[in-house]
C-alpha cells in the first residue's frame, strides 16, 4: 500500500545530524525543550540517475 | 524530514523536473559501439530553431533551473548557440555533452563568454587505443584538443565524462589525474545496455569483481568526482555512495527527445518507457504531470523477486534500463546485481526477447565492439 | 568549502543570495545557485517562509519571530541558516 520503509544507512556524507525530536516530560517544573530538525540538504546537480 | 523521507517524497514525483535531459539531434559525427541514442543520421522530424525554443521556455515556466543537452553531437546543429542563449536568456543552466569535434578556438572562446554553462567532454579511455576501440579513430586526439581549446580561452572548469567499460576499469586514476590536469572535474558513469549499448554489453560491461573495484575506488577517491547516481546499484556492497540513489526516471529527471518525444529517461528510448510528445496536447507540462507512464513510475515500486534480499533497501533493485534491455523482468534483480543474482537469472531463463530501442540512426557503417584492447 | 567570513547568528542580518532561485514543492522548496551550481532542498515549509524574508528582516531572529517559529526550533534553523551560508545561498549583508 505505501511505500516501503527505507532502512536508516549512516552516511560518511551525511552533513547534518539525524532526526531527533525531544519532548519535556510532564514534570511540575517544565524542563528546556529543543528541537533538532535537519532543515536543509544538499545535493550534487548531477547527483540525479538518468541523465547525461 | 530525514534524508530517506525525502528520498521518499522525491520518488512520489514533483510538479516539474529537477533536471532533464534534452537530446536536440540524432545526428552525430562519430559511431561509438554503446551510443545510448543509437545516433548517427539526422531524423527529419528534428524540431525546428523555433520548437526549440518553445521548449526552452516551457521549462523556464515550469521553473526547471539546469538542463543536459546532448544528442547525437549538439553542436552539429547550426542552431546550436542559438539555442544556448535562449536557455541563458531564460535563466536555464546548461551542461552540454559534446565529443569535442567542433570545440575549435572561436567557439571555445564564445563559450567561456556565456553564463550558466557546463561544458562535458566524452571520453572513455585514458589513451587513444582504449578511447578510439569504442569511439572511433582520432576520437582521442580530437577530445583532448577541445579540452586544449577550453583551457586556452580560459572558460574555467569543465567535466569530462566517463563510461566505465571493462576495459578502462583499470584507468580510473589516470582519468582522475587527467581530469586534475585540466583543472577540470571528472564525471564516470555506468554503462547501460541501451541503443547501440544492447550490441556491444556482453563484450564491454564491467565483471562482477570490476564492479567491486569501481565501488571501492570512488569510496576512496570519489570525493570530487560525479557519478550521475548510476552506480547505487553497487550500494549493497557496503556504505552507499553520495548521491540520491534512488532512479529518477519519470520522477526527477526525464528526456525529451530530438523529434519531441517524452520517455523516462535517456536510456529508455522506447515505447514501453515513452510518456508522450510535447506536441500532445497540454504540451510537455501536462505529460510531466499527468501522462500515465509517469504516474506509474510514481506508485510505490515493488521489490518482486528481491523482496526477500535484505540489499533491497541499498540497490533498489537498480537500474530499469539494464533489466529491460537484457530481456530481465522489471521487478527483479539487476544483471549486475552485486550477489549474482541477476547473472544467474539470465543463465537459468532462456530469454526470448531482448526489446529493441524505439529508432536506430546509426549509420550503416558500424565500429565494432572491442573484447579486448592492446595498449602500446 | 567556503569559509565563513562573518558566521551567522540570531543577530545577523541575511539576505538571499540574487542569483538564488527558490522553487515551492510540496515538502518546502528547491533552493539552486545559478553561480556555483549547488542544489538545495529546504525540507520544511517555515525555512522556506524564514529564508525568502530573510532581506526584509533587520535580524535572523527578527524573520524567526516574523514567521512564527517557535523558540524550541530556533537552534536547527540557526544550524540550517549557516549551512546555506556556507554553500552560498544565505549571506550575511
Amino acid at each position: 500500500m505505501g511505500a516501503m520503509e527505507p532502512v536508516e544507512t549512516a552516511t560518511a556524507y551525511q552533513k547534518l545530524g539525524e532526526v531527533a525530536e525531544t519532548e519535556a516530560t510532564a514534570t511540575k517544573i517544565a524542563a528546556p525543550t529543543v528541537i533538532e530538525e535537519l532543515l536543509i540538504e544538499e545535493i550534487s546537480i548531477d547527483g540525479m540517475c538518468g541523465v547525461y | 524530514m530525514s534524508a530517506d523521507a525525502l528520498v521518499s517524497q522525491l520518488k512520489q514525483g514533483l510538479d516539474a523536473p529537477i533536471c532533464l535531459t534534452w537530446e536536440i539531434t540524432y545526428a552525430c559525427n562519430l559511431q561509438c559501439v554503446h551510443c545510448l541514442s543509437s545516433s548517427g543520421v539526422r531524423d527529419p522530424r528534428e524540431l525546428s530553431t523555433a520548437q526549440a525554443k518553445a521548449v526552452l521556455d516551457e521549462l523556464r515556466d515550469l521553473q526547471v533551473f539546469y538542463i543536459n543537452i546532448g544528442g547525437g553531437e549538439p553542436m552539429i546543429r547550426k542552431d546550436f548557440f542559438e539555442i544556448l542563449e535562449h536557455a541563458e536568456h531564460n535563466n536555464i543552466g546548461v551542461k552540454f555533452s559534446t565529443n569535442g569535434t567542433y570545440i575549435d578556438a572561436e567557439n571555445a572562446k564564445r563559450l567561456a563568454e556565456m553564463n550558466y554553462l557546463d561544458v562535458q567532454i566524452s571520453i572513455d579511455g585514458t589513451d587513444a587505443a582504449t578511447n578510439d576501440a569504442v569511439r572511433g579513430a582520432g576520437s582521442f586526439a580530437v577530445a583532448l584538443r577541445a579540452m586544449n581549446h577550453l583551457r586556452d580561452a580560459n572558460f574555467g572548469p569543465f567535466k569530462i565524462s566517463v563510461v566505465v567499460t571493462r576495459h578502462n576499469v583499470d584507468q580510473l586514476d589516470q582519468f582522475k589525474a587527467l581530469a586534475d590536469s585540466y583543472g577540470a572535474q571528472l564525471r564516470i558513469t555506468r554503462l547501460r545496455p541501451s541503443g547501440r549499448g544492447v550490441d556491444s554489453w556482453n563484450e564491454l560491461h564491467p565483471t562482477q569483481a570490476q564492479q567491486r573495484q569501481i565501488y571501492n575506488w570512488l569510496l576512496a577517491h570519489g570525493d570530487n568526482v560525479l557519478t550521475g547516481d548510476s552506480f547505487f546499484h553497487l550500494n549493497a556492497l557496503g556504505e552507499s555512495l553520495p548521491g540520491l540513489n534512488m532512479c529518477g526516471a519519470g520522477r526527477v529527471v526525464c528526456l525529451i527527445d530530438p523529434i519531441g518525444d517524452v520517455y523516462a529517461c535517456p536510456f529508455v528510448i522506447h515505447d514501453q518507457f515513452k510518456a508522450g510528445s510535447i506536441f500532445d496536447e497540454g504540451g510537455f507540462t501536462s505529460v510531466w504531470r499527468d501522462s500515465k507512464l509517469f504516474l506509474s513510475l510514481r506508485e510505490p515500486e515493488s521489490a518482486g523477486a528481491c523482496t526477500s534480499c535484505g540489499n533491497y533497501d541499498s540497490c533498489q533493485g537498480g537500474c530499469m534500463a539494464a533489466k529491460f534491455f537484457t530481456g530481465l523482468p522489471l521487478d527483479g534483480p539487476d544483471p549486475e546485481c552485486v550477489i549474482g543474482a541477476g547473472e544467474a537469472l539470465l543463465q537459468s531463463t532462456r530469454i526470448s526477447l531482448i526489446p529493441k530501442p524505439a529508432m536506430d540512426h546509426s549509420r550503416s557503417v558500424r565500429l565494432n565492439a572491442p573484447t579486448s584492447v592492446s595498449v602500446r | 568549502m567556503t569559509v565563513n567570513a562573518t558566521a551567522v547568528t540570531l543577530d545577523s542580518a541575511c539576505e538571499l543570495h540574487p542569483q538564488v532561485a527558490l522553487r515551492p514543492e510540496p515538502f518546502g522548496a528547491l533552493a539552486y545557485h545559478y553561480g556555483n551550481r549547488k542544489l538545495i532542498f529546504l525540507k520544511h515549509p517555515d525555512v522556506v517562509a524564514v529564508v525568502r524574508d530573510l532581506a526584509q528582516h533587520a535580524t535572523l531572529a527578527d524573520a524567526l519571530i516574523a514567521s512564527g517559529v517557535h523558540r524550541d526550533r530556533w537552534p536547527s534553523f540557526v544550524t540550517a541558516i549557516s549551512a546555506l551560508q556556507s554553500s552560498e545561498v544565505v549571506r550575511v549583508r
